[in-house]
């Protein structure tokens, strides 16, 4: 039996306005526990813009995607919220005490009263590359990330990118592998410098191939790769490969939320605007996910919406506790759950 | 004000008055053009405002810079007349400018 994780509301998404939620929550006195794909909090703050200035955050004129995320976490820390990185919520489903049973792609389950999707723009998964007919062969001999080195050994292994992921990956796996090609579209390379320095050391010294070009075509059959066809800048050469890696980065895609019985419109999901609650009672929604007239994709909206959605969380946990409405600046009940009382 | 010509993948052109300083893909999606979506709202972060730039106007639209470079990476279908239309800021000397939106977006 596996075992199950308990709290009082299971954030989906670790984006800012989760992790916002968390502080909301936590002054009503209710415990967070949130899972994200990525392996830090911050969503998109953290994996697409983590340097970028955001300029309509209330209060600081300027923040980094990075800073925001860091001073969110600050803020949380009192309320002790958990976290499970590196997950996506494969399913969701209500217990007959009217709760929620959350499990993880990798098998882990929790128990919520409330769940809340802040899942933003969806959750972050490998780029599929422009090659006809990829799908075929994923799974098989096309794989997005490598989970266990040993199902190289042996193989001729074509490896496509110029990032990070691309050239460690081209390191780890050469010892490996048969033969080993790295493809990417230019001689330059966004990965880190020393990182490039080791990869070309190895094509100098014949242990590895570099090909400059864009893979345009695979061939196969029964979902086992034979060759791929790379275009370069003059013209185009056959490459033998038993085994394809490609990594073209992130995208955002809605994932298993679409199955979880809620409705959806075009991709998002719609809420009301008192408690940013779903069509299903319990389950909320909040942050660029939603949807309602006059819908912003702020974060300050975001913000609001986390605020507003504890209030009913609360009542949902606690039904028989009487909420009364109080200031952090004066009340010292909430001081004390901050720790700012002496 | 300068003249833009977005012409989407299906051959429907797209002429719309820009104003200098603002970016191509701004003005891509406050007129509907078909094909950008700009999911990162312009933070070069993304990929997904990819344009060719008509050639006879590479020259002046010039090359991208690094950071750029290595977004395009992630692009669909690159070509040396690539560019993300959010790197591109609108001024006098691309009045005329003609861009063509790729098949689709990463």
């Amino acid at each position: 039996m596996t075992q199950v994780t308990k709290t009082d509301v299971l954030i989906v998404g670790a984006g800012p306005v989760g992790l916002f939620a968390v502080f909301e929550l936590g002054l009503l006195d209710l415990k967070c526990h949130l899972i994200d794909i990525l392996d830090r909090p911050g969503g998109q703050c953290a994996e697409l813009y983590p340097e970028k200035p955001i300029y309509d955050i209330p209060a600081l004129p300027v923040v980094s995607g990075q800073e925001l995320v860091d001073r969110l976490m600050e803020q949380i820390r009192p309320f002790d919220p958990q976290f499970t990185f590196s997950r996506i919520v494969a399913s969701l489903e209500r217990l007959p005490d009217g709760g929620f049973r959350v499990t993880t792609d990798e098998g882990e389950a929790f128990e919520a009263k409330v769940v809340v999707i802040a899942a933003g723009g969806g959750s972050f998964q490998p780029k599929r590359p422009p090659i006809p007919g990829i799908e075929a062969y994923e799974g098989k001999s096309v794989f997005y990330a490598v989970r266990r080195m040993e199902a190289f050994r042996g193989e001729d292994l074509l490896i496509v990118g110029g990032g990070d992921s691309a050239l460690d990956w081209t390191l780890n796996l050469q010892p490996v592998a048969r033969r080993l090609t790295l493809v990417h579209r230019r001689p330059e390379f966004r990965a880190a410098p020393d990182s490039v320095n080791k990869m070309l050391a190895l094509k100098e010294a014949g242990k590895i191939d570099f090909q400059v070009g864009q893979v345009k075509a695979l061939t196969g059959e029964n979902g086992m790769l034979k060759s791929a066809t790379v275009k370069g800048p003059q013209d185009e050469v056959e490459i033998a490969c038993t085994r394809l890696l490609p990594f073209f980065g992130l995208t955002m895609k809605l994932g298993p939320v679409a199955e979880w019985g809620i409705n959806l419109n075009e991709n998002l999901i719609p809420v009301d605007t008192e408690k940013f609650e779903t069509s299903e009672p319990g389950i909320f929604a909040i942050g660029d996910i939603n949807h309602y007239p006059g819908k912003l994709k702020l974060i300050l909206s975001g913000f609001h919406e986390a605020a507003l959605m504890a209030q009913a969380a609360k009542r949902i946990v606690h039904p028989n506790e009487k909420v009364v409405f109080q200031y952090t600046t004066s009340s010292t009940s909430l001081q004390k759950k901050l720790g700012v009382l002496d | 004000m300068t003249k833009l010509t977005f012409i989407a993948f299906d051959g429907a052109t797209f002429e719309v008055e820009a104003e200098n300083g603002s970016t191509v893909m701004e003005n891509a999606i406050r007129n509907g053009v078909p094909g950008i979506e700009a999911e990162c709202g312009g933070a070069c972060a993304c990929a997904t405002c990819h344009v060719y730039v008509d050639e006879e106007w590479t020259d002046v639209v010039g090359q991208p810079e690094a950071m750029e470079e290595d977004m395009l990476d992630f692009a669909y279908e690159v070509q040396p007349n690539s560019r993300l239309s959010c790197q591109i800021r609108v001024r006098e000397e691309l009045d005329g400018l003609v861009v063509r939106v790729p098949e689709r977006q990463a």
